[in-house]
């Protein structure tokens, strides 16, 4: 009990006190699982639209790879990234491995499925009718994929947010492909680890919860545009 | 309305995207100041080691004189020291700071090591819940007090990670005759820190090195049993990876990193690391001793 009451206190102050250190891992947490979350959205939002309106055989297989790619375990990716990024792997000569840029291939490789997988969802449950509705009003392809991406613009940023959420949280594969290296690597999930390793726990209470703040202030802020769109 | 909907959604994922831009141009550490010396042809270096010299911080000490003093930039990943060994032997490491001696001369039989130095040493020591429930306290030989562990069939975790610390304890117990498995002897997989902290809450029993168990002292419950005898010395070598076995491998910065461990200067601060926490030093210099001087075959 003492702990968890020493620990808050000592967050707090580590908060508040700006330690360097923990603004920089703050820091790299957003712009890492940031540029995988919009990497994810590139990707996943044109692929999720043509699985959610093509009409190809062998669409329904490959939604049904992209559900279980949403279910895919961090700590996998991270050990088939760390296979490829090696030194010793096919991409080895990239120089990849340990750097920010092989954790933002492994999260997107984890929040691509959550965002494409949602797109899906998203469209397929508006009107089909919509859509030739459209068509028949003469708008083009491009002009009709606009306008049903803004009729669902709500459930497609609750994607958003669940690719963020799902990034931002993970540790394994951050770990494994990232190596938690000081001042290079090491993001809010990794250090929480390793400052749980080190016995430090009010620090890992402190990094705890500026991970929570910081998935709260994202989430407000694209809830904000969300609920901003219901309104009217 | 939609229009700025889109726009403010449009201006996100460009903040998003130039902001993660911006971090992996960072990939270099944001902290170190400019080198003194001449800029190295290859500037990264990777170091594997082992959870135990990171969790109780003397590599955080280590790692930033080192850059500074020779601007290569170290990407220093903590693992077992298993892992560690595997990394060198594919060639994704390249340089090893490791503490498992039987293991690392088949690295270097192999052929897979191009130099291996004596860096420093601490001991090994079993410790347990104050009340002591298989009687060990004070026994003359580790291989003695598993044997007592065992017979009372009182908890013990074992790291189970295929650490150096996890080898130790092996060999440990093949020393006490003893083959460990039943309910009472339990693998963590985690490392030294998140080990004792699981020994504490179970009440059990557990070989750590000393320097974690000092770092995490005032967060267990656990005191030390057995220590101080010659077959608990945990000795840490260095090892650079063999460029003719690899030629990606970064063998001068390799080299760089294993004599400045064994420099004098480095070997000081090695000596005077953890006095002023813990009031005694968590590792002993070791540059230039062989293993017999250390009182191993």
């Amino acid at each position: 009990m003492n702990l968890i009451w020493e620990g808050i206190q000592r967050a707090f102050l580590l908060l508040f006190s700006g330690d360097p250190e923990v603004w920089e891992i703050t820091l790299l947490s957003l712009k890492v699982s940031g540029l995988a979350t919009a990497i994810s959205l590139v990707l996943g939002l044109p692929f999720g639209t043509w699985l959610a309106l093509g009409r190809l055989p062998g669409q329904r297989f490959m939604l049904s790879l992209v559900n279980t790619g949403m279910a895919l375990p961090p700590v996998v990716v991270g050990l088939w990234v760390s296979i490829f990024l090696w030194r010793s792997g096919p991409l080895g000569d990239l120089r990849l491995i340990y750097t920010p840029a092989a954790i933002v291939v492994a999260q997107t490789i984890i929040a691509a499925p959550v965002v494409t997988g949602l797109t899906v969802a998203a469209l397929q449950q508006l009107d089909p009718r919509l859509q030739w509705q459209l068509l028949g009003l003469g708008a083009s392809r491009w002009q009709m994929t606009w306008a049903l991406w803004r009729e669902a613009r709500l459930p497609l940023l609750a994607a958003l947010m669940a690719g963020f959420g799902s990034v931002i949280s993970e540790v394994g594969a951050s770990m494994m492909v990232g190596g938690n290296i000081r001042h290079q690597t090491r993001v809010l999930t990794t250090a929480v680890v390793l400052e749980t390793g080190k016995g430090e726990f009010a620090r890992a209470i402190a990094l705890g919860l500026l991970l929570l703040l910081l998935a709260y202030l994202v989430n407000l802020a694209l809830t904000w545009i969300q609920q901003r769109g219901a309104k009217k | 309305m939609n229009r700025r909907f889109s726009l403010i959604t449009l201006l996100i994922i460009l903040s998003l995207l130039a902001g993660g831009l911006a971090a992996c141009a960072q990939a270099t550490p944001v902290a170190t100041e400019a080198p003194a010396a001449a800029e190295p042809a290859v500037k990264d270096l990777i170091l594997a080691t082992t959870t135990s010299t990171q969790d109780s911080g003397l590599l955080d000490v280590l790692v930033p004189m080192f850059q500074d003093q020779t601007g290569y930039v170290v990407k220093m990943v903590a693992v077992g020291t298993g892992e560690a060994l595997k990394m060198g032997e594919e060639g994704n490491a390249d340089v090893l700071l490791v503490h498992a001696p039987s293991s690392e001369k088949e690295l270097m039989d192999k052929g897979f090591g191009a130099e291996r130095l004596l860096v420093m040493h601490n001991d090994f020591i079993i410790v347990g819940p104050a009340d002591d429930p298989a009687a060990i306290k004070g026994t003359a030989t580790a291989a003695e007090a598993l044997k007592k562990i065992s017979d009372a069939q009182a908890a013990f975790i074992s790291r189970g990670d295929d650490s150096g610390t996890h080898k130790a304890e092996l060999k440990l117990w093949d020393k006490a005759g003893v083959a460990p498995q039943g309910e009472w002897y339990q693998e963590s997989g985690q490392g030294m820190g998140a080990t004792l902290t699981i020994a504490s809450e179970k009440k059990a029993y557990t070989l750590t090195d000393r320097a974690t168990y000092l770092a995490n002292k005032d967060t267990l419950q656990l005191e030390i049993m057995v220590e101080g005898e010659a077959a608990l010395l945990n000795v840490y070598h260095v090892i650079t990876v063999n460029p003719e076995k690899w030629p990606k491998v970064n063998a001068e910065g390799a080299t760089a990193f294993a004599q400045f461990l064994v420099a004098p200067e480095t070997q000081a601060v090695i000596a005077e690391f953890g006095k002023d926490k813990f009031g005694q030093p968590l590792f002993f210099p070791d540059a230039g001793k062989t293993d017999a001087d250390l009182g191993l075959k």
